[in-house]
């Protein structure tokens, strides 16, 4: 057998009200019952070991690199909750069977129930931190499921958000916690980290684990100033609100700070925040509980109040104490449960939760009303019920501690002011309800449940009177096992006789009954006194908090996110400034140790013109036209520049790259207007021109210090391998399509996927076409001079050889597929000028597209050929060869794949400037998508 | 399989090449099968080359024979193929979404999706910079194309943007590598790392230059403060495959930044070891924050997801920052969970968009959707995982990042801001669920199907998230292996330079 499965059953039994939903309502309930019914009988087996003292462990590796394992440990404790969970868990399927209605899908809750009960089993026997985490995160998430069954109702929306929103935030702070103490032990196995109490409480970082362990528990267990979700989570159908606040989900917080008792407990600093903590959220929740209209209300705040006695108990640092905690944990588990279950069938029999309709109940429903009122006296704390034991407890603790020094007489006293209020809720519940007079116009007349609904109940109650009557026989074993696995060590002797002899607790629970009874019986005074204050709703100033931080996010991502490409740039080039500027402070000398060229006017001239034209370029940007004329000036000089400075490959790519662009340029203009307004203020020029002329300099100071630097890179390598190596003498192309031909292969694509880019936007487009200047005057009749086309038919093949030449050469002297290309793409473009989309188009019946795809295709083929010759992809080969009349000559695999660059290159220009130019024409319209 | 390397960038170029050309490029439904079995042969093909570089050591793939530090060289090590494999399968979920249908709002989709994935995993593959840069250029080029796919003004503004945000990234990306390479001579990355030490104090400061230039144009790629606010608007726009597919493109940022600065300067680069560091800290802690700040003020789920992307990379980016080998590893993990989820997210961002008429995904009150019960299961499973709670993948990523860093003068911060964020980002995302599945009025005559593609693919790609939980052991030995390979870079570059000069 196997601990795993104890979690493992009640887990896929999730999936099985999706299933037997169905088949009816009564096999969907006993099928769902079936699984954590077998993994309660498996706790059951594994009890008499618990209560041999031992405990139960299992470990299977999971993700070792996060500390999380498998890890089960099934102790007294566990052994508790486990019976807590699954019994009582049992109790509500049953309960719910009748509770539902027609309406709502059976099979969903069932699901979300069990998908809980999973998570609250998990969280209990896991003997693993992480684990542990997981599990508590699940039943944060479970419950949000739960809470919002009933999803089309406002209230239950935000009830469980707001219960997933503190939860969740408690769960994180509870993760760090855990990893905190992780990283303390150097452990996440809890028996390592319980065995190192000492270690941990005298670690450095000791409060801030705690508090953060804390914050989980608290939020968890709804304790002040936490407590705020859970009357909310009241939305929920009432079997879910019987089982998560008597038994499991609030009852989570408190396992938790039993578990780590050994670990984290015995400090003043555990003392001053649990035990202060649990004592303010006893009295606030047993204070406001009697003002609850709503029966739901009203135990839910109970539910907070218990939950404060027990964390009190918890925090009194005495080994009593906590057992006392641990007896109360199970009482007030038997006796909610049963009161919420009752709430639920007056709710359902009735059709109304409210106390002030709600009166006289005892005539119509006298059974189910007994069962009431014998649980909520045990919540009063009377005698003969189990509630009674562990309120005697609590009270004689609270006497027991000094710990606030000569203030530690106040705890008692609150104490038992708690009790008090705590019996004239009791009371309210009893009165109100059951007595009281006649029922104020309720739905319908309120009636017995069907039989089966009550056996719950019942069997609660049942308990109940037990425990309160035989406590030694019915639970002393299980609070042993249980107490000694909080404390890990001895449990102290303790009585569970009901009759202690007169003694002050005994006093003070009497004087909680009568101190109880008064401010019943004078409760509306009471009444109109709180009615002065307005109730503040959680919930909306929840809502409230979070809408206004959404607001504020709103408003921070509005003034930043803008939309301004303006100023995404700016912070663009601001950054880049701060990150190439901020290394050159290191920089002494600006000045290299590489001799320099002496100046000549060429030179100068030139550099001159290159700047003035830039400049004239920015200056006069919003008037198009005469701006693209200064733009290609500069690609002139630049091209220029390239080749005085020995780059003639450069040189002439720039050159037809020139052309082209500026081509492009121009039918792109004549879509837009000539001139545009000026867009940007005085300022923020004034911030653009600092910005960009900071820049400048950086980037100028770079590369002046690179420029006299003298260099040692991989470049000599190409230049004593390129004619051995690659069987070229003009080395820039055998690095193209050579040493580094792989990136030539890259941008070639590039071009292509460009122009495909480009043809799939425009083929989208249908943009206004002017008809006339932005002076009025209407674009020539003539547009295809005769001279023009003359002269560009006669150039065409001029054109053509010219580039097969440049083509042909490249390997050697400067040249190449991609310059070659360019050049044939200029000539064709030029016979779209001078004849006109009309004319081409039957005579030139290439697809753009597969010239594209098939330069692409020839260039990888080539690299793929070298496969066959067991060589990697672009490996190249090249032979000399002698034929007779031509001489000696040359053929190299590179040349094909240049002639890939160069179909590609062809391709892409075309398909661009000639389906741009399309656009001028009345061809547009037959531009369809080809799919 | 010598070849094996180069196959994820050959296999989809070939792909986008042969969809261009007859009989492929006119017919939809060819382009569709072609596509789908050559991204099956693509998982395939990454699969295989990630077993056998994790088993037989890092793949190298030496082009044109040109040995190392002359020729481009391609690195299959491990980091390298997760990340294609990643890209792969990111790929094809994104693809069989499009094959529904939104493939034929626009040209050219299929081969431009390929063409982008060629892009994407050539930059994970390459071991050398300037090659690194033609790639960034391929998946850029292919991006800008595929971010109008579909149409609109809204698509095209936001190209404009985000094309011109580029351009200038990809020049100053050119400055960068002129600096580079002006200073150590090199653009082999495992070679620049070698020869990095020795620069002298001169070269030093402009190398420094040169590599937070770097910085620079991976931070914008990768969307990090305060060069991500492009972002959301222009993921939001885009085309649900393509939003998805985009997924992967803020990690080519992450992984530069990763590749760039952990071997090139990283802890052995003498002065100019970890450069990066100091402001990588800061810019991560804000870009989580605002990425949070953006969580919580999303009015759409496209936008939600757009600003966990966000949060992703500041996550990522700390994990980086801490430069140790257990935040690596964490942050390898954490990438492969996000990317996943976040692509999920914008398809099921779509999928309610389609169903729910005018309103769309955003959170407000509309129409009951026809087929809330499995969107509403896929979207739970995607918010948990990307908030971060278990069971799911989130936790375990989030709970990594947190155990790195053990013993950090940072940890607070770290802590602190990584735990708020994911709190940010439960508390939206309830408000966006429950508003969304929840608050109806009025029933749904839509009366569409969602295609079965659509189906496979969301549910392909959230199934990813609980298999990195049960598979978490093996998930995370892989990646701290892959993590001390890029750390322990000496080992790694001298297998990367058979011969190579010192």
């Amino acid at each position: 057998m196997n601990l795993l499965w104890v979690v493992l059953l009640p887990l896929i039994g999730t999936l099985v009200p999706l299933f037997t939903e169905r088949f009816g309502r009564n096999i969907c309930t006993l099928s769902v019952a079936l699984l954590p019914a077998w993994s309660l009988i498996l706790v059951l087996m594994y009890a008499v070991d618990i209560f041999d003292g031992q405990a139960i462990r299992q470990t299977i590796e999971w993700i070792p690199a996060i500390g999380l394992d498998l890890s089960f440990r099934l102790d007294g404790l566990s052994l508790l909750f486990l019976l807590l969970i699954l019994g009582i868990g049992l109790l509500v399927i049953l309960y719910a069977r009748y509770y539902l209605s027609a309406k709502d899908s059976m099979g969903h809750f069932y699901a979300y129930l069990i998908l809980f009960m999973s998570a609250m089993v998990g969280i209990v026997i896991s003997n693993n931190l992480i684990q542990l985490w997981m599990f508590w995160e699940l039943t944060s998430i479970s419950s949000f499921l739960l809470i919002s069954f009933w999803s089309h109702k406002s209230e239950a929306r935000k009830g469980a958000r707001m219960a997933l929103t503190v939860t969740g935030a408690g769960g994180l702070a509870l993760l760090a916690g855990l990893l905190l103490i992780g990283n303390m032990v150097d452990s996440y196995d809890l028996d390592t980290v319980l065995a190192s109490g000492d270690l941990i409480r005298s670690h450095a970082a000791y409060p801030v684990a705690l508090v953060l362990v804390l914050l989980g528990a608290f939020t968890k267990s709804a304790q002040f100033p936490f407590h705020f979700w859970l009357p909310h989570a009241m939305s929920a159908p009432t079997p879910v609100s019987a089982y998560l606040h008597s038994a499991t989900m609030v009852k989570a917080g408190i396992f938790l700070m039993a578990r780590f008792y050994p670990a984290l407990a015995g400090t003043d600093l555990w003392f001053m925040i649990v035990s202060l903590t649990g004592l303010i959220t006893l009295l606030i929740g047993a204070y406001v509980a009697l003002f609850k209209h709503d029966l739901k209300g009203l135990l839910a705040y109970s539910t907070i109040s218990h939950l404060g006695l027990i964390t009190l108990l918890l925090g009194l640092n005495s080994d009593l104490a906590a057992v006392a905690a641990v007896f109360h944990i199970i009482n007030h588990a038997i006796f909610k449960a049963s009161l919420f279950m009752a709430a639920g069938i007056i709710d359902h029999e009735s059709g109304s939760r409210d106390m002030r309709k709600l009166n006289g109940l005892m005539k119509y429903m006298p059974y189910t009303a007994t069962l009431a009122i014998v649980a909520a006296l045990s919540m009063a704390g009377v005698p003969l019920l189990n509630g009674f034991l562990s309120k005697e407890m609590f009270f004689a603790e609270t006497l027991n501690q000094s710990t606030l020094g000569s203030l530690s007489w106040m705890i008692p006293l609150l104490a038992t002011v708690g009790a008090a209020f705590s019996v004239a809720y009791s009371l309210r519940f009893i009165h109100d309800v059951f007595f009281n007079g006649e029922p104020i116009d309720l739905p319908k007349t309120p009636k017995e449940p069907p039989r089966y609904m009550k056996v719950p109940v019942e069997i609660l109650v049942g308990l109940c009177l037990l425990v309160g009557i035989f406590p030694a026989y019915v639970v002393g074993d299980l609070l042993h096992v249980a107490s000694s696995a909080v404390l890990t060590h001895d449990v102290p002797v303790h009585s569970l006789a009901i009759w202690h002899g007169f003694n002050i607790p005994l006093f003070m629970s009497f004087l909680a009954m009568v101190g109880g009874a008064t401010i019943y019986y004078n409760r509306r005074h009471l009444f109109q006194f709180q009615s002065q204050f307005d109730e503040p709703d959680a919930k909306h100033i929840f809502e409230g908090v979070v809408q206004s931080i959404v607001n504020a996010s709103e408003r921070i991502i509005s003034a930043l996110e803008n939309g301004s490409l303006q100023r995404y740039i700016f912070l663009l080039l601001l950054f880049t400034l701060v990150m190439a500027g901020l290394p050159l402070l290191d920089l002494v000398q600006n000045t290299g140790s590489r001799p320099q060229i002496p100046l000549d006017g060429v030179t100068v001239t030139g550099a001159v013109l290159l700047v003035l034209s830039a400049i004239a370029t920015v200056i006069w940007y919003r008037r198009r036209f005469l701006a693209l004329i200064f733009l290609s000036v500069v690609g002139l000089m630049v091209s220029l520049i390239f080749a005085k400075f020995s780059a003639p490959d450069l040189a002439l790519t720039q050159l037809s790259v020139e052309i082209v662009t500026i081509i492009l340029l121009l039918l792109a203009l004549f879509f837009l207007p000539q001139s545009t307004q000026k867009e940007s203020t005085n300022r923020r020029l004034s911030g653009d021109l600092l910005i960009s002329g900071l820049l400048g300099c950086v980037i100028g100071t770079i590369c002046f210090a690179m420029l006299t630097t003298p260099l040692d890179t991989i470049s000599d390598f190409f230049l004593a391998n390129s004619k051995t190596g690659g069987g070229g003498t003009n080395v820039v192309n055998v690095i193209l399509v050579d040493f580094r031909g792989f990136d030539t292969l890259g941008e070639i694509t590039v071009l292509g996927i460009a122009a495909l880019g480009i043809f799939k936007l425009i083929a989208k487009m249908r943009i206004y076409m002017p008809v006339r200047d932005d002076d009025g005057r209407a674009w020539s009749n003539d547009p295809h001079p005769m001279m023009l086309e003359m002269v560009s038919q006669s150039l065409l093949p001029l054109a053509i050889l010219v580039s097969v030449y440049i083509f042909l050469r490249g390997h050697n002297v400067p040249g190449g597929g991609f310059i070659a290309g360019l050049i044939t793409a200029v000539a064709i473009i030029q016979q779209y000028i001078a004849h006109g989309v009309q004319w081409i188009k039957p005579r030139i019946k290439i697809d753009y597209q597969w010239l594209i795809a098939g330069g692409i295709l020839i260039a990888t083929t080539t690299g793929l050929g070298s496969w066959i010759f067991d060589k990697p992809f672009l490996s190249t080969w090249f032979d000399h060869f002698n034929l007779p009349w031509i001489g000696e000559f040359e053929l190299a695999s590179a040349m094909l794949f240049d002639l890939g660059v160069y179909l590609t290159v062809v391709g892409s220009v075309m398909l661009i400037l000639a389906n741009l130019g399309k656009l001028t024409t009345s061809e547009r319209f037959e531009m369809k998508e080809n799919d | 399989m010598q070849h094996l390397a180069i196959f994820p960038i050959l296999l989809p170029m070939l792909a986008a090449v042969f969809m261009l050309l007859p009989p492929l490029s006119n017919s939809i439904t060819r382009q569709r099968i072609f596509a789908v079995s050559i991204m099956l042969l693509l998982v395939t093909v990454s699969a295989l080359l990630l077993l056998t570089s994790h088993q037989q050591g890092t793949q190298l793939y030496i082009l044109g024979g040109w040995q190392p530090p002359f020729g481009i060289t391609l690195v299959g090590d491990r980091l390298s193929t997760m990340m294609v494999l990643l890209t792969s399968v990111l790929g094809l979920c994104a693809q069989l979404y499009a094959c529904a249908g939104e493939d034929k709002d626009g040209m050219y989709f299929h081969p431009l999706f390929m063409f982008q994935i060629m892009g994407v995993n050539g930059a994970f593959l390459t071991g050398d910079i300037f090659n690194l840069f033609v790639f960034f250029e391929v998946l850029l080029i292919a991006s800008y194309a595929l971010l109008i796919h579909g149409g609109g003004k809204q698509k095209t503004k936001m190209n404009v943007h985000y094309v011109i945000l580029n351009l200038v990234g990809s020049s100053i990306f050119l400055f960068a590598l002129g600096i580079l390479y002006g200073t150590i001579g090199s653009l082999n990355i495992a070679d620049m790392a070698n020869k990095i030490r020795f620069l002298d104090e001169h070269e030093q400061a402009l190398a420094k230059a040169g590599g937070l230039l770097l910085l620079v144009v991976f931070g914008l790629k990768a969307a990090l403060l305060p060069l991500h606010f492009w972002l959301p608007k222009t993921y939001a726009a885009a085309s649900a495959p393509v939003a998805a597919l985009f997924a992967i493109m803020t990690k080519v940022g992450v992984y530069s930044i990763l590749r760039v600065h952990t071997t090139i300067f990283g802890e052995d680069a003498g002065a100019l070891a970890s450069i990066a560091i100091p402001w990588l800290w800061p810019l991560a802690l804000l870009t989580l924050t605002m990425g949070a700040i953006g969580v919580l003020a999303s009015p759409s789920l496209r936008l939600t997801a757009a600003n966990l992307v966000i949060v992703s990379v500041g996550t990522l980016m700390l994990a980086i920052a801490m430069q140790r080998e257990s935040a690596t590893s964490a942050a390898l993990y954490y990438m492969m969970h996000t990317t996943l989820v976040t692509g999920a997210l914008f398809l099921i961002a779509d999928l309610i968009s389609k169903q729910r008429g005018k309103a769309e995904d955003r959170y407000v009150i509309a129409r009951k959707m026809r087929y809330g019960k499995f969107i509403g299961i896929a979207f739970f499973i995607a918010a948990l995982t990307s908030v971060g709670m278990p069971p799911l993948s989130g936790f375990v990523g989030k709970i990594l990042i947190l155990q790195a860093t053990q013993g950090l003068a940072e940890t607070a911060w770290v802590w602190a801001v990584v735990l708020l964020a994911g709190l940010a980002s439960m508390v939206a995302i309830s408000r966006a669920g429950t508003t969304i599945f929840w608050r109806a009025a009025g029933e749904n005559t839509n009366n569409e199907k969602i295609s079965p593609l659509k189906i496979i693919a969301v549910v392909l790609l959230l199934s990813a998230s609980p298999l990195l939980v049960v598979f978490g052991g093996a998930v995370t030995d892989y990646t701290n292996l892959a993590a001390a390979q890029l750390h322990n870079s000496v080992p790694t570059v001298t297998a990367l330079l058979p011969g190579g000069n010192e």
